[in-house]
């Protein structure tokens, strides 16, 4: 197939090789070094999308990232929505469509994968143009470590958009730079975000312009996250359109893209060409391509006098200069076939190329903090005044330095939009964001209606904030806002530029942290076993903990129902490893414990273990657990499992921050330790026929005690702790033996029908004791003495965090919230957790007088009735009393007040 | 991401810290000879300054050590870190 459009030689596409694609359906040919653009544009295809109100055919106007129109939706190899053709690099068995401003996900998952890396340099150069590639060389040449990055796949920024010559060639810069050890350029590279501290930002795509061939083990796209000393930003500048009516046409383009298609690709925009440019920089591109062979139409300046020898050198072309002229209308359909000038006269052509001047890339600049200033020679915002660390330079910078072999001309005018043709009487088609088919009128409706500011027309119209974000419309919307007003753009400004430059994938942004990996899932030794038994699992916190252990043809109703009776009535156990352990060493161990804890922890026997309760200094309660004394100067504590990691902080936090006297160090061995819950009036027989040398009985190892002892063949720690009321121990043992120990005293119990039991059996057995669980019971604003355990408070101790609170005049009100049991009078409701309990059996008008609010809610094996804890304002008073849960279904359920302990108040199934 | 220097470790990232809040509210010598009023002082009441504050970082995800920093907080600019038992550095 021919590419009619395609010159027979120049450009830095590799000829020697042809690549096929399709595109709307129809199969093209290209070639590496093609974008899909060029590849397009060479088979004579200006017509890529559809407008997103209008519907209007829409073209290719821009050569890079700031084409506002040329919105492509890629469907082979993978789906990828919303890209611009002049950034898809071409690769064979390209399968694209144009979009209508809206594109189409993947319903597959992504194949590919993602990465993240990190760079730490002295000096980072965006932008590998003539500035960018000045900088980053002088760098490296004063020894810096320097990277370098580029958007293109080739350096040289806009250089490759010119002649080739040989004291610009881009390639021999490349190689100068590589040569440099601490030097890394990474090209197809974008810096997307410029935040604090000289954190940049980039998406570099790897395999993205190999499609199919692309080896599936590199990383498709990966983010850099660099940190630099000094940042260069050379990121050039954007050509900015004039607004005209009927400007949208495809065929119409910005003349230094136009350069850019003829120089890099080697492909004309069409044959027939109208140029309209404000100021000089459009006339090289009329000269080159008419050198090329191309036919301008005519060279429509809008100024009143024409730069002179720029003008000599056209008619030597034998090409029309249409001085204080402009265009006011276009002619065409699918593309243009015609301009329409201010004067009424008419220019048939196939291309229309326009420059309204340029636009400095001040948005790495601007997002860093950068302030910007309206610079009127330019009609443009250029950077203010320097940032610490941060340099802007060349074009970027509003330096547009006349390059030496191009002849002395005149100033350039700022003209946003051309006024609507008198006769005019249909629809405005003045586009300011030809994205978003916002024109004049839509920004003249919003400031008619009082916006003044840029930032509310920009949300009022939405313009700039389609996938370009503005690139080449923003300056324009706030030059027609500021005429509108009657102000200076200057101290009207331009909207925020906010990252990221270009549109950033999420599976970039994702990296590698995406499903298995996007959190660590922490599981204990014993977890191959619950997997193995059909342990169903509930995530607290990162952990997975079995919640039950169901039969074939148990509902989770049955299971705990069974779970329960075997703990009660025989022997279970469950895997109690993610409980959080914290070792406390030191001489001063007891001290530190005695004032975080709210009871007395120094006077504790080595061989015992007490309950205790922590406090924030609100005298709030914080967390619960067991603290066990190993010797004289060390002590393991055990925390409730969510809050493992909070209590070790806050242990530190003191300790660090006011007490850095006391000599104590704090370890966490969560995960050196599996801990075994055997429960039940077996228990005994089943821990004697695993730890034949230990003394089981009640007077040898009492309540609250601990013994070392060997248990299956190993040490362990045993402790005689219960938090289900039954006779219970402990058994702790280094991970590594857990599996053995479990699968040890599973077989030594099987005579009793030993039942492994899990989290949701735990739970039911410890309401059943009326024995909270911090952070599901309390929430923060709870006591000890709300919680009925003004037991665990110690009279003795001078202070201790939280002592001082407990006296507050709030601390001592009599309608506090307490924690109590609720007994439904219908044995079979089971009442939500977070009902809300009243006084009456209706429910009033609002406001409900609410009492308080069920906490946890179980069915009880044990009870024979299901039940709930629940907090209620002066919840003790009311023992005995009716109240009402009203329910989801319009009922109203009467519960009866009781104390939170239901089963075995006198506690005697503890020593079995 | 703004870097901080841990007065331990040198910059790090900001994601690797905590904030501790207000700087310099000791524990009170004897809570129980204040009244609810200077207790409550102590436990609910900060500084909410505009510009300069001496306030407590604990660097999480490193050393987890706690440190004192001197901060602008119209800006964010760090002014000073320091350990601590450290006075407050003087920044002209």
């Amino acid at each position: 197939m021919t590419a009619p459009f395609r010159l027979p030689a120049g450009g830095r596409v590799d000829r020697t090789r042809t690549l096929t694609f399709t595109f709307n359906g129809t199969d093209y040919t290209g070639h590496p070094g093609d974008n899909l653009a060029s590849a397009l544009l060479a088979h004579g295809v200006h017509h890529v999308a559809t407008s997103i109100a209008h519907a209007r055919p829409r073209g290719i106007v821009a050569a890079g990232a700031e084409e506002p129109c040329a919105l492509v939706q890629i469907e082979a190899p993978f789906p990828e929505p919303m890209l611009t053709a002049t950034t898809v690099e071409l690769y064979d068995g390209l399968v694209a469509r144009g979009l209508r401003g809206q594109g189409r996900l993947a319903d597959a998952p992504d194949p590919a994968r993602y990465d993240t890396m990190y760079a730490h340099c002295d000096v980072l150069v965006v932008g590998a143009g003539p500035a960018g590639l000045v900088a980053a060389l002088t760098a490296a040449r004063a020894g810096a470590r320097v990277v370098l990055v580029d958007d293109q796949p080739q350096l040289g920024g806009s250089l490759l958009g010119m002649p080739q010559t040989a004291d610009a060639d881009p390639a021999a810069l490349a190689a100068e730079l590589t040569a440099f050890p601490d030097m890394r350029v990474l090209t197809r590279t974008t810096a997307f975000g410029h935040y604090d501290d000289n954190l940049v930002l980039a998406l570099e795509k790897r395999t993205d312009q190999l499609g199919a061939a692309a080896p599936a083990h590199v990383s498709r796209q990966r983010i850099w996250r660099i940190r630099a000393k000094q940042v260069v930003v050379a990121t050039g500048a954007h050509e900015r359109p004039v607004v005209f009516a009927d400007n949208d046409r495809p065929g119409i383009m910005l003349a230094g893209a136009a350069r850019t298609y003829l120089h890099r690709y080697g492909v004309l925009p069409g044959r027939r060409i109208a140029v309209f440019t404000t100021n000089d920089s459009a006339y090289v591109a009329a000269l080159e391509l008419a050198d090329a062979g191309v036919e301008i139409a005519a060279v429509i300046d809008s100024r009143d006098q024409a730069p002179e020898e720029w003008v000599r050198r056209c008619r030597e072309r034998g090409i029309d200069v249409l001085a204080g002229h402009a265009v006011n209308g276009t002619s065409g359909g699918e593309r243009i076939t015609g301009v329409r000038l201010t004067s009424g006269a008419e220019i048939p052509c196939d291309t229309l190329l326009v420059s309204g001047g340029w636009s400095p890339a001040v948005h790495l600049f601007s997002q860093a903090r950068g302030k910007l200033r309206y610079e009127p020679a330019l009609g443009a915002f250029v950077p203010a005044e320097p940032l610490p660390d941060v340099r802007v330079v060349g074009a970027a910078n509003g330096d547009f330095t006349r390059d030496p072999a191009q002849p002395e001309g005149l100033p350039g005018q700022v003209l946003w939009a051309v006024p609507a043709p008198a006769e005019s009487d249909g629809p405005d088609t003045r586009f300011v964001d030809l994205q978003r088919d916002a024109t004049v009128t839509d920004v003249l409706r919003a400031t008619g209606t009082g916006l003044r500011s840029v930032e509310h027309v920009k949300r009022y119209t939405t313009i700039g904030t389609a996938h370009d974000q503005g690139k080449t419309s923003g300056v324009l919307a706030s030059g027609i806002v500021a005429e509108a007003l009657g102000v200076d753009i200057a101290d009207l400004g331009t909207t925020t530029f906010r990252p990221p430059y270009t549109p950033v994938p999420f599976a970039a942004l994702a990296g590698g942290d995406r499903g298995a990996l996007f959190d660590p899932v922490r599981v204990t030794a014993l977890h191959p076993w619950h997997v193995a038994h059909g342990a169903l699992f509930e995530n607290v916190g990162q952990w997975k903990r079995p919640w039950y252990f169901p039969l074939p043809g148990e509902t989770m109703e049955t299971a705990v129902l069974r779970e329960c009776r075997a703990a009660r009535e025989g022997v279970a156990l469950m895997d109690g490893s993610t409980l959080g352990k914290i070792d406390v060493r030191g001489p001063d161990a007891g001290v530190l414990l005695d004032r975080i804890y709210t009871n007395l922890m120094s006077s504790l026997k080595v061989g015992s273990v007490r309950y205790g309760v922590m406090c924030g200094v609100d005298g709030m309660v914080l967390d619960d657990g067991t603290v066990m004394r190993v010797s004289e100067n060390e002590f393991v504590l055990t925390t409730t499992t969510g809050n493992a990691a909070k209590v070790l902080e806050w242990m530190e936090e003191w300790l660090q921050t006011e007490w850095p006297e006391l000599r104590v160090h704090l370890t966490s061995v969560t995960e050196h330790w599996v801990t075994i819950p055997l429960v039940g009036p077996r228990s005994r027989d089943v821990l004697a026929a695993v730890a034949p040398d230990l003394q089981v009985g009640n007077d040898d190892f009492p309540f609250m005690t601990w013994r070392e002892a060997t248990v299956a063949g190993v040490p362990a720690r045993v402790c005689r702790i219960s938090f289900s009321g039954e006779l219970a121990y402990e058994v702790n043992v280094v991970a590594w033996d857990g599996p053995a120990v479990w699968e040890a005293l599973i077989a030594a119990g099987a005579p009793y029908g030993i039942t492994p039991y899990g989290t949701e059996t735990m739970h039911v057995l410890r309401a059943e004791k009326g024995y909270p669980i911090i952070g599901q019971d309390t929430d923060g604003t709870v006591t000890p003495q709300d919680l009925g355990m003004s037991w665990v408070v110690s009279k003795k101790k001078p202070d201790f965090i939280g002592k001082r609170s407990f006296a507050r005049e709030e601390n001592t009100r009599t309608d506090r919230k307490h924690l109590v049991g609720l007994l439904p009078t219908d044995t079979g409701v089971l009442l939500p957790e977070g009902a809300q309990l009243i006084a009456t059996a209706t429910v009033p008008g609002p406001p409900v007088p609410m009492l308080g609010y069920v906490t946890s809610s179980y069915r009880s094996a044990a009870l024979g009735r299901a039940f709930a804890l629940a907090l209620i304002q002066s919840g003790r008073e009311r023992i005995g009393q009716t109240l009402y849960a009203p329910l989801d279904d319009g009922t109203v359920a009467p519960v009866t007040v009781t104390d939170p302990v239901l089963y075995d108040k006198e506690g005697a199934r503890r020593d079995g | 991401m703004q870097l901080i220097t841990c007065p331990w470790c040198g910059a790090r990232e900001e994601a690797e810290f905590h904030y501790g809040g207000q700087a310099h509210v000791p524990y009170p010598a004897d809570p129980h000879a204040l009244s609810d009023a200077e207790w409550a002082e102590y436990v609910f009441f900060r500084d909410n300054p505009k510009g300069r504050f001496a306030e407590r970082w604990v660097h999480s995800a490193g050393c987890r050590r706690w440190f004192n920093a001197v901060r602008d907080t119209a800006t964010h600019e760090l002014l000073a870190v320091y350990r601590p038992g450290e006075p407050k550095p003087v920044i002209a």
